[in-house]
C-alpha cells in the first residue's frame, strides 16, 4: 500500500513538474545563445541547423518561419533601453544607426505576431523609406498620434513588439556585442495618451 | 521519512525527463506549425504566392510586410527538385526548411549571382547516385542537400517601398520548383 502511494506521488510530481516547466519554457520564449545589443535580442542560430531544442519547440508551436542565416538576422524587443515594456499609448523614440546590411526593415507587431492596425496601413519602415539627418542617423517616433518625420502609428494598443531585420549582412553567429554592431536606441517618453 | 524523500526525488528526476522529452517531441507533434499552415495553400513541388500579412490575418506570425513571399512544399521521393527563382530588382532570397521547420540553408541573390537563383535540391543519397564525371556536377550547378525527404522552400522578394511590390510579386510568379 505504501509502495503504491509512493509511486503515485512520484508520478504526480513528475507529470506536474515536467509539463509545467515545458509550458513555462515555451510561453516565456526561453531559448539560448541570444545576441543582445542594447534592448534588442537576436537569435542568429535559429536560422541554422544548429538551432537549440527550446527555440525549435517554440517556433513549431507558434508556426513561425525563422529567417535563414544566409538571408539575414532578426532582432526583436518588447522593452525599451531602460527595461520598461513598450506601450502603444506613449511616444517611443527609436534613434541611431544600424550595423552594415544591404537592407533592413523595422516592423511593429502585436505580441502574437500580427501587424498593428492603423488608419495609414503603415506597419513599418524599410531602410530605404527612412528619412535621415545629415550624419546618417534616423529617428522614428512610435506614437498613437500623428508625428512629423518617421512616424510609426500604434493604433493605441497597450503592448507591442518591435522587430528589426537585417538582410544580406555580415551580422550573425560570430558577432559579439558592442562596437561592431551599433543598434538604434529605444527611449520611452512620458508623453502618453 | 527517508522513503518518502526518495519517492519525491525520483519524481523530480522523472519530471526532468518528462520536460526534456516533451521539448524534443514538440516539433514533431505541433499541429499548427508553419508546414501544417501551408499544406492547404501550397502545392507539392510547385510555388504558390502567400497572401500579404494584414492586421487581421497572417499565414504565419511575424511575416515581414515589405516582402512578397512564395512557398513550395517539396517532396524528393520521386527524384531531385530543380529550383529557379528570378531575381527581383531589389533583393531576393531563398530559404530551405525541413518538414519540421528547421532553416537548414538560405541563399540570396548576391551569393547566387546572375539573373536568377538556380539550384538542385536532393537528398544525400540522390547526390551520391549522380554520375561523377558528367557536366551536371560541374561548378556552375549549385546543389543543396536536404536532410529530409519533404520540406519547404520559401522565396522572398523585397519591395523597398510599397510601389515596388508589384515588381517583387511578378518576379516570384515566375519562380519554379519542379521534379527534374
Amino acid at each position: 500500500m505504501r509502495l503504491l502511494i509512493g509511486l503515485v506521488l512520484s508520478l504526480v510530481i513528475a507529470a506536474s513538474i515536467g509539463l509545467s516547466s515545458t509550458w513555462y519554457a515555451l510561453t516565456q520564449n526561453l531559448s539560448f545563445g541570444a545576441l543582445e545589443l542594447g534592448a534588442w535580442k537576436g537569435y542568429p542560430r535559429n536560422g541554422t541547423i544548429g538551432i537549440d531544442p527550446y527555440a525549435r519547440a517554440a517556433i513549431a508551436r507558434n508556426g513561425e518561419l525563422p529567417v535563414g542565416s544566409g538571408d539575414g538576422v532578426a532582432f526583436s524587443t518588447a522593452v525599451d533601453d531602460d527595461g520598461f515594456a513598450l506601450d502603444g499609448r506613449c511616444d517611443v523614440v527609436v534613434r541611431g544607426t544600424t550595423p552594415p546590411a544591404r537592407y533592413f526593415t523595422i516592423t511593429l507587431y502585436t505580441p502574437s505576431g500580427r501587424l498593428v492596425a492603423n488608419s495609414l496601413d503603415r506597419y513599418g519602415f524599410t531602410s530605404q523609406e527612412l528619412v535621415r539627418d545629415a550624419s546618417g542617423e534616423f529617428e522614428i517616433t512610435i506614437s498613437p498620434r500623428t508625428r512629423p518625420g518617421n512616424w510609426l502609428p500604434t493604433g493605441g494598443i497597450d503592448s507591442y513588439v518591435l522587430m528589426l531585420r537585417f538582410y544580406d549582412t555580415s551580422l550573425g553567429i560570430t558577432t559579439r556585442a558592442g562596437r561592431e554592431a551599433p543598434m538604434p536606441l529605444i527611449r520611452s517618453t512620458r508623453n502618453c495618451q | 521519512m527517508i522513503r518518502w524523500l526518495l519517492w519525491i526525488v525520483g519524481g523530480l528526476m522523472l519530471g526532468a525527463l518528462v520536460h526534456l522529452s516533451t521539448i524534443l517531441a514538440l516539433p514533431r507533434t505541433a499541429s499548427r506549425d508553419a508546414y501544417a499552415r501551408l499544406v492547404p495553400l501550397v502545392p507539392v513541388n510547385g510555388f504558390a504566392l502567400l497572401s500579404a500579412p494584414t492586421p487581421e490575418t497572417s499565414v504565419v506570425p511575424f511575416m515581414d510586410p515589405a516582402f512578397a513571399v512564395a512557398a513550395c512544399r517539396y517532396d524528393l521521393a520521386k527524384g531531385p527538385v530543380k529550383l529557379t527563382v528570378p531575381v527581383s530588382p531589389a533583393y531576393t532570397s531563398v530559404t530551405f526548411y525541413t518538414r519540421y521547420d528547421v532553416a537548414y540553408y538560405a541563399i540570396n541573390d548576391r551569393a547566387a549571382g546572375r539573373r536568377s537563383i538556380e539550384l538542385d535540391l536532393m537528398t544525400t543519397k540522390q547526390r551520391d547516385d549522380l554520375p561523377e564525371d558528367e557536366e551536371v556536377t560541374s561548378a556552375d550547378r549549385l546543389i543543396v542537400e536536404s536532410p529530409s525527404l519533404t520540406g519547404l522552400i520559401v522565396a522572398r522578394a523585397f519591395a523597398p517601398e510599397p510601389s515596388l511590390m508589384p515588381a517583387a510579386l511578378a518576379s516570384l510568379r515566375a519562380a519554379q520548383c519542379k521534379l527534374q
